[in-house]
């Protein structure tokens, strides 16, 4: 399976030190490491402290192109762009991290149960995936949107309930493969019951592919988020968010592109360290995996 | 073979049954009455009774489920609540712009992303294929509306060489109607060529592992020739089936492109009926979408048996277009299949 399934009691301090080792020489994740800290360092510090107030309107300063006194200008309220990329992304990681939550925290029980009762329940579970995936995220948006009204909760939910069938999927092949090892079979022979042996066995050698499936589906998730927020589904002025400030853009792009541009930039580049991360952590944590790849 | 189809048909037919299920129950809970809605707030008891019946929703939810179901199958989709035109109507005069969109934006994507994944194998380890990953890397985070945005800035605004937005019609002509579709389409196939074609590349290299490849290449067939004739259709199993997830993907995508550049579509056609709460018009709407990515699903699974002719012999054709995904290694099947 992982590199670490295969050795499975090798202690932590000794595995974390192999990791950093190897995480040090791959450009990938250290790239894109230093990306997405930066980014949550930016969204944790807004919560001390921006440039200026986002919810403060200056219609003096309006469409000011990027300056030294508003480094990424302002929009058409007069508002600092750069503090309202700063507040922006707390939204957008919030948002993204709480889907990427109940992804795994419904779908890997539910994948993990559908493998260890095999049948009739992994062609159900399989089955649903279908049907989930015949919504795309911006569907089941649309649609939670007509019956609850937007919002980030339900941008949240839309998003959540598209990561589930991922992680389901996930966490069944990858428990159907771990039940069929050597540590496993020793378990159940001790007398443990599925639940321990799942809780003991199978979630901490399945961790590896969570990782890294779940910085792929933060990813996704920030640029669904963005799309929701595109079209008025997801965060709710006044509060700014990328995608709502690229959606007041598109009317002034002509005499300031600078306020579509940056939000723009902000996405691409924070997408794009998460997507660096989870390809260097498969490379780190799943070098069978990285070398079919290659 | 048949057998396998057949139960994939079954499979498709309830998916869809449970779809309709939820779809319509789902906005069932919609709070608001539209009778109410449409009639504004002087409206008297009587008028929104007598409305309610007009419009059928004083029956009771099972029995409009199964006249909702049975208007699909036969074509009647009922009348609109705030435009008082048959949907059928307003869907056919929208679908013609959303479904030349999303298919000109499939071939697009798929038309750029075979090529560079056919080269990037091929030149495997070397700057182009550096340099391909790269540009595939930073493709696949650019979200298709802000590249839509940049387009508008740099070809219709700036260089003025293409209109920003707006549809002529295709009663105007085939290339006004074509001409005004390339931006978005172009806006939506992009990001997915930079998946497509790295799937492409993962794909052809797995398969240039096999022994039958090493046997072409000792028996004196060139590299391109082995790529082209042997390796790419091979590996066409996952290249099918990240296109087939793509195509739910652009269908629902135009939903977004279509209001950067206001186009007459089935996207904004929701968009209208949710704000006015036509829900006779989002369910069918919704209902369309979702039936057309199940169709697809299911005519990506007759594909594998078109490209393997080993599948016909056995039942593995039962498997699912998006099982098939999850097989596929890497990000990027599951970046395209969790759009």
């Amino acid at each position: 399976m992982t590199a670490q399934a295969s050795t499975p009691h090798q202690p932590l301090r000794s595995r974390s030190h192999t990791f950093w080792l190897q995480a040090r020489s791959n450009r990938s994740f250290m790239t894109g490491i230093a990306i997405t800290a930066s980014v949550v360092a930016m969204a944790l510090i807004s919560f001390a402290w921006t440039p200026y107030d986002v919810l403060e309107l200056d219609i003096a300063s309006k469409l000011q192109s990027p300056s030294l006194s508003h480094w990424f200008g302002t929009d058409h309220f007069g508002r600092d762009i750069l503090s309202m990329i700063m507040v922006g992304a707390r939204n957008s990681i919030a948002v993204a991290l709480v889907a990427v939550v109940i992804g795994i925290g419904v779908g890997v029980p539910l994948g993990c149960w559908a493998a260890s009762r095999g049948g009739l329940m992994g062609e159900a579970l399989m089955r649903g995936n279908d049907l989930i995936f015949a919504f795309p995220a911006l569907l089941s948006a649309v649609i939670i949107t007509a019956i609850f009204g937007p919002g980030a909760i339900n941008a949240i939910i839309a998003i959540g309930i598209f990561n589930i069938p991922v992680f389901a999927r996930l966490a069944r092949g990858a428990t159907l493969s771990l039940l069929t090892r050597e540590f496993v079979l020793a378990a159940r022979v001790a007398g443990k019951g599925s639940v321990r042996i799942i809780a003991e066995h199978i979630l901490p050698n399945m961790a590896n592919l969570l990782v890294v499936q779940g910085t792929i589906a933060f990813a996704l998730g920030i640029l669904q988020e963005a799309g929701l927020a595109y079209v008025g589904l997801g965060t709710q002025p006044p509060f700014p968010s990328w995608g709502k400030m690229l959606n007041e853009a598109q009317t002034m792009m002509s005499f300031a592109p600078h306020m579509a541009i940056v939000p723009g930039l902000a996405i691409v580049v924070t997408v794009l360290g998460l997507n660096l991360l989870g390809d260097g952590l498969r490379d780190i944590l799943d070098p069978r995996l990285s070398k079919a790849r290659e | 073979m048949i057998k396998a189809l057949a139960h994939k048909l079954i499979w498709a037919a309830l998916t869809l049954v449970v779809a309709s299920v939820l779809v319509f129950f789902a906005l069932e809970i919609v709070p608001g009455d539209p009778a109410e809605v449409m009639l504004g707030i002087n409206a008297t008891d009587e008028a929104i009774a007598a409305l309610r019946k007009q419009l059928g929703i004083d029956l009771p939810p099972l029995q409009r489920y199964f006249a909702w179901v049975g208007g699909l199958l036969t074509g009647d989709l009922g009348t609109s609540y705030t435009y008082s035109v048959p949907v059928l109507e307003l869907v056919t005069e929208r679908v013609v712009v959303s479904l030349p969109l999303a298919l000109m934006a499939l071939f697009l994507s798929t038309a750029i992303a075979i090529p560079v994944g056919l080269i990037a194998a091929g030149k495997r380890g070397t700057m182009a294929d550096t340099g391909i990953m790269a540009v595939t890397q930073i493709g696949i985070a650019i979200p298709n509306f802000w590249f839509a945005l940049l387009l508008v800035y740099v070809l219709a605004l700036w260089l003025q060489w293409v209109p920003a937005g707006g549809f002529p019609g295709w009663e105007k002509g085939w290339w006004p109607g074509l001409n005004a579709l390339l931006l978005p389409a172009i806006a939506l196939a992009l990001p997915q060529a930079a998946i497509l074609s790295r799937v492409t590349r993962s794909a052809l290299l797995e398969t240039l592992g096999e022994d039958y490849i090493r046997t072409a290449r000792a028996k004196g067939l060139s590299r391109r020739a082995t790529l082209s004739r042997h390796a790419l259709r091979n590996a066409l199993i996952p290249v099918v089936t990240i296109i087939g997830l793509q195509f739910a993907y652009l269908l629902a995508g135009t939903i977004i492109i279509e209001n950067v550049f206001y186009l007459p579509g089935l996207g904004r056609l929701l968009f209208q009926a949710i704000n006015l709460r036509d829900l006779i018009l989002v369910e069918s709407v919704v209902m369309l979408l979702v039936a057309t990515i199940i169709a697809v699903n299911f005519l990506v699974d007759l594909t594998y048996v078109w490209i393997d002719p080993r599948l016909r012999s056995t039942n593995k054709a039962g498997n699912t277009a998006t099982n098939r995904a999850g097989n596929t290694s890497g990000t990027e099947a599951q970046t395209d299949g969790a759009s």
